[in-house]
């Protein structure tokens, strides 16, 4: 909300700078910033009157006015207004002003006319954003008079952000009494006297639910003048506010909700039939608002007439009923719609007003009466007519008390507050005080202040006008028992550290995905967003593949061939009823196996670089396992083992799926089950040998199915309790050997913690290795 | 026959110091010192001599051996030197070379953010605990004092899932709510996570990261929570950072407060939200308000790395971008 400081200033005025009164109200929590009223100086522009007007004899466009500037001259100006006619008041740049925007006025002559001048309209000073013609004054502005002084344009705008609970705040009056208590100050609220009633004309009211508006007040105002101007005072404060002006009797409603907080509407009396009612929409009905959405009504609660719903109660008038140019009688509504009566309205329909603002927050429910006569006796001063008598519907607000223990203001806030001291400060914001026996006091609430309904809501009170930092800091002194992680457990900063230690760069993708790049990785049914920002982020990723994979093209894109990315993150799938998410590991990895370097050989990234760097990080016992993936390359894929339990897949991205997304390469690809792979066992030291070890090598060939771990597996059963290692050093193909078949090359290493093992021990253990594997595996052994 | 040792000796010493590398030196040791080198053959002539000399000629005969074996020696040395410096010159590498094999990968900024966070909080006594992202409304919202038609809610637009049965959470404030569900105070936990929210500009993200912070137990006061707000700031920038303490507004917390830094320019930054916790989040929880009290806060994980690390566009964090991420080595 904005707000002009002279405006506040005439409520409360504080001794305090503008700075200064900024920043007491940041500290007591409402956020403002202050800015010029107007950022260029108006020097030189005055007010002037047109006293006579003739055509320019060169151009039809272009009149020649004879203007009266004050002190007794008269200039001659040339103007392209449209509105300008004699007798108007407006400002007048004499020659020698500078322009906001730089342009100087000289004397010069327009199509052979001399003209001394510009008169001005409201953009050319900055005043509005765009404009239709001169800038007319009232008819009583005084010419001569320096215009910025005839604006009071010496001013700044406020411009407050409030928090959702001081709905009491959003008036003029309501800082003014803010300011107040922040200061310390006395407020009394200027008296607003009953409007005289000159009619008595009557519109009748009904509220239905009174849970949803307590109170209702209305009038009828008869014959207003429609040629009433808003006065130039009043546009201003409007224009200060980012209020538009409409017509005197909207811009008079605008004024009274500024001023006062009370959102206000006006009828136009000849729209209206039968009886006024405060209802809730039946299914099927709808209402064009102001702003000429259409909308099909469901259970919003409306103003109505015996025909049809007027407005939306408040939200928005309805395009049908307001005033208008045309109108003569008008009826006023000053209501109080409670929060939840508009709060579902504007959010169902997408709707933003000053009044849903208003009321959403709380509108002080005492405030309607009040409201309506400081508007009638406004409409009454600037449009004239005839006032009938207030029609008022509703309940008076309920009395709200609230209890406060000393003992508990201290220990909440953590340091002794003097009684008198938190007395006064109560005593600020709220109607009574009363002392209830001991260190306890009953306060009774205001009704602006929706927000002070507990204990606790007294307590901020005292807090925040002591101030915050008047609070000293205490050092903890807590009886915890301390948290602590198993050593077993890997945490998942050693996962992250040990994959950067190996080149790997964590990226962190969103949790939702494209459904186009899922939907080829696998089958599996998404959680789908029922309001997604955009499609390409609409489904909840089932696995960090979905993110990976983008994440990894937007480098290759910009030139990076070589990309090793690993996110920890959770993927989310629907079960049943309900909805697991499980933490997972999952990275990818392309391009060449090292960063670009001297001194080694160029090779892209495999399968075997990925499963080292996962076997290095795994507990020692967990498999790789052929398998399939509908992701992956059916020939390079490997399901994740680990003590019995499947927990994640390493392969290449399946050249057909490359193809789908098209992507520049297949990628190695990773994803594990973080809670599954952390447990690590613990370490289980084992005598270390003072004897030395003797190695024999076989080579052996073997059909191509056979896979290795068969052949370590083998080798390891049959080598009898010396072996201490079985290394696979060699896999070839080719050469001498026959198609469908490779050679493998196997190192044994034998060794005993008591003794050297004789020669001939280990030979024949090696040659039982050999046995078996050539009966087993049908190897055969080279020579 | 004296003389004959002298010049002997001459062409020993000759030789020796020509001698040009190591193993002609060894040719020449054998030569003049070994089983039938020219001066071990003088002393076979030992027995030829008359009585009373042996003995003076033996005596030369050793000394002279000594003396070749002496030159022989120091040359042997001369000659391995030499060589090692031979050796060492022509094994010179150029040191500048960049290492090789592979480098160093890099740790997401918002992680590392996460890891201070929780590390610093965990020297102050708090744990770290976890909780699901997709979230109902009873924890999201309900149980932290936000009914369906609080105003606090239309600040945060959801995104929903399953006909609006389900959400994703606007905050970690749920993981707070599950641990006050299932555990008695004192408590004292944080909770890190992603939290979502259906805002897509140039300053908001519609995923990002919190931390938030609560302690519960007996006399948690708004003073305890100056304290470790004001201690954890400090340590987390690394200097004598100026905090403010301004009055605001969160549902779940009253009185609430909004905390600010001072920057570099003299500017206040807000950092964190923060607050006593409301009596309805403990009455939701069934937590006894008279007995226990306790305070809340939350954080942006984005807008410390942000203000820490000098990124200046959120949707860096999101990009992944190897020459961003690759900076957080």
């Amino acid at each position: 909300m904005r707000i002009s400081e002279r405006w506040l200033r005439e409520w409360l005025n504080p001794s305090a700078d503008t700075a200064e009164l900024c920043r007491r109200y940041v500290m007591a929590g409402l956020e403002v910033e202050a800015a010029p009223a107007l950022s260029e100086s108006l020097s030189g522009i005055v007010v002037a009157r047109i006293e006579s007007i003739v055509p320019h004899p060169q151009a039809d466009k272009l009149r020649v006015c004879t203007v009266n500037a004050g002190d007794g001259k008269t200039l001659q100006i040339v103007c392209g207004a449209a509105n300008a006619r004699a007798g108007m008041l407006a400002p007048l740049a004499q020659v020698g002003t500078k322009m906001p925007g730089g342009m100087e006025i000289k004397q010069a002559a327009l199509r052979g006319v001399d003209s001394a001048g510009m008169l001005c309209s409201a953009k050319e000073l900055g005043l509005a954003e765009k404009s239709d013609g001169l800038l007319e004054l009232d008819g009583s502005a005084k010419p001569g008079t320096p215009f910025a002084d005839y604006l009071k344009l010496d001013d700044q705008v406020m411009t407050f952000e409030f928090t959702p609970n001081r709905g009491d705040c959003l008036s003029i009056a309501g800082l003014a009494r803010e300011a107040a208590a922040i200061f310390g100050l006395p407020f009394s609220p200027p008296e607003i006297p009953a409007a005289p009633v000159k009619s008595t004309r009557r519109q009748a009211v009904e509220i239905e639910n009174l849970a949803l508006c307590p109170g209702y007040a209305g009038r009828v105002i008869e014959d207003i003048n429609p040629q009433a101007r808003t006065p130039d005072w009043m546009r201003e404060k409007l224009r200060r506010s980012g209020v538009r002006c409409i017509h005197p009797v909207v811009d008079i409603t605008n004024h009274v909700m500024l001023e006062l907080g009370q959102p206000m509407h006006a009828f136009d009396c000849a729209k209206l039939t039968g009886t006024v009612r405060v209802r809730t929409a039946k299914a099927g009905e709808t209402l064009t608002l102001l702003n000429e959405q259409t909308l099909a009504l469901t259970s919003e609660l409306l103003i109505a007439d015996d025909r049809a719903p007027l407005a939306l109660a408040g939200v928005m008038g309805g395009a049908g009923s307001g005033v208008t140019a045309a109108t003569q009688d008008v009826f006023l509504e000053s209501a109080c719609f409670a929060p939840a009566a508009v709060a579902g309205t504007g959010r169902r329909h997408k709707l933003h007003s000053d009044a849903i603002y208003r009321y959403e927050r709380g509108v002080d429910p005492a405030l309607q009466k009040r409201a309506l006569e400081r508007c009638t006796n406004l409409v009454l001063d600037i449009c004239g007519g005839a006032a009938g008598p207030v029609t008022f519907a509703g309940r008076e607000p309920d009395v709200v008390q609230v209890r406060l223990r000393h003992a508990r203001l201290n220990q909440l806030l953590g340091h002794a507050v003097q009684a008198a001291d938190a007395e006064s400060l109560l005593k600020r914001v709220v109607t009574k005080l009363e002392a209830k026996g001991a260190g306890e006091w009953l306060a009774t609430v205001p009704s602006w202040r929706y927000d002070l309904r507990i204990e606790a809501d007294l307590i901020e009170e005292v807090a925040r006008l002591q101030g915050y930092d008047r609070i000293p800091g205490k050092p903890y002194r807590a009886d915890l028992t301390p948290a602590n992680l198993p050593e077993t457990q890997k945490t998942t900063r050693q996962a992250r550290e040990h994959l950067i230690a190996r080149g790997w760069h964590e990226a962190v993708t969103y949790s939702f995905v494209d459904p186009k790049i899922q939907s080829v990785l696998t089958n599996e049914a998404p959680i789908v967003l029922d309001n997604p920002i955009a499609e390409t982020m609409s489904v909840m990723r089932t696995t960090l593949w979905s993110g990976l994979i983008p994440a990894w093209l937007h480098n290759a894109q910009r030139q990076q061939k070589r990309v090793r990315l690993f996110e920890l993150g959770a993927s989310y799938v629907r079960s049943g009823e309900t909805i697991v998410e499980t933490p997972r590991l999952a990275g990818i990895a392309a391009g060449p196996v090292l960063p670009e370097q001297w001194g080694t050989k160029v090779r892209d990234t495999d399968f075997f670089d990925i499963k080292a760097d996962l076997q290095s990080m795994l507990p020692a016992d967990v498999q790789f396992v052929k398998a399939g993936h509908g992701a992956l390359h059916p020939g390079q894929t490997a399901q994740i083992i680990c003590r019995g339990q499947a927990v994640g897949w390493l392969g290449v991205l399946h050249p057909r799926i490359t193809q789908v997304l098209d992507l520049p390469q297949s990628p190695v690809v990773f994803e594990l089950d973080w809670a599954r792979v952390r447990e690590a066992g613990l370490p289980h030291a084992l005598p270390v040998s003072e004897f030395p070890n003797s190695r024999r090598d076989l080579a052996l060939v073997l059909k191509e199915e056979v896979e290795a771990s068969a052949v370590l597996d083998c080798a390891r059963r049959a080598a009898g309790v010396h072996l201490s290692e079985a290394i696979l050093f060699d896999v070839f193909r080719g050469g001498s050997l026959p198609k469908g078949f490779k050679s493998m090359a196997l190192g044994l290493i034998f060794q005993d913690n008591s003794r050297t093992l004789a020669d001939h021990e280990v030979e024949a253990a090696a040659q039982a290795v050999a046995a078996d594997l050539q009966n087993k595996l049908g190897a055969s052994l080279r020579t | 026959m004296s003389e004959s040792i002298e010049s002997l000796l001459q062409q020993a010493q000759t030789q020796v110091s020509a001698a040009a590398d190591l193993r002609a030196l060894e040719q020449l040791r054998v030569d003049w010192l070994g089983k039938k080198g020219r001066i071990t053959e003088l002393l076979k002539t030992l027995g030829a001599l008359p009585a009373d000399q042996r003995k003076a000629y033996g005596e030369q005969v050793n000394r002279a051996k000594d003396q070749v074996g002496g030159w022989l020696d120091v040359r042997k040395t001369q000659l391995s030197d030499a060589e090692l410096n031979a050796r060492l010159s022509s094994e010179c590498i150029d040191v500048t070379l960049p290492g090789r094999g592979e480098g160093r990968g890099s740790l997401h900024p918002v992680t590392r953010v996460i890891d201070r966070i929780g590390t610093l909080f965990g020297q102050l006594g708090f744990e770290t605990v976890e909780g699901p992202e997709i979230e109902d409304d009873f924890h999201n919202f309900a149980a932290l004092n936000m009914p369906e038609d609080h105003p606090a809610r239309a600040g945060q637009d959801t995104f929903y899932v399953g006909n609006a049965a389900r959400l994703l959470r606007t905050q970690t404030s749920p993981v707070q709510i599950r641990t006050m569900e299932t555990r008695k105070p004192p408590i004292r936990i944080v909770c890190p996570g992603r939290v979502y929210r259906r805002d897509f500009d140039r300053t908001h993200s519609p995923m990002f990261h919190q931390v938030e912070g609560l302690y519960v137990a007996e006399n948690v006061s708004f003073s305890d929570l100056k304290y470790d707000l004001m201690t954890f700031l400090k340590r987390f920038f690394e200097r004598e950072v100026e905090v403010r303490f301004r009055p605001s507004y969160f549902p779940f917390t009253e009185p609430s407060a909004e905390v600010d830094i001072r920057d570099e320019h003299g500017r206040w930054l807000e950092v964190l939200g923060c607050g006593v916790v409301h009596p309805s989040v403990f009455k939701a929880v069934g937590i006894d308000p008279e007995r226990y009290s306790g305070y809340a806060f939350g954080m942006g994980v984005e807008r410390f790395a942000m203000l820490r690390y000098g990124v200046d566009d959120l949707r860096r964090f999101y990009e992944n971008d190897l020459r961003f991420l690759g900076q957080f080595k």
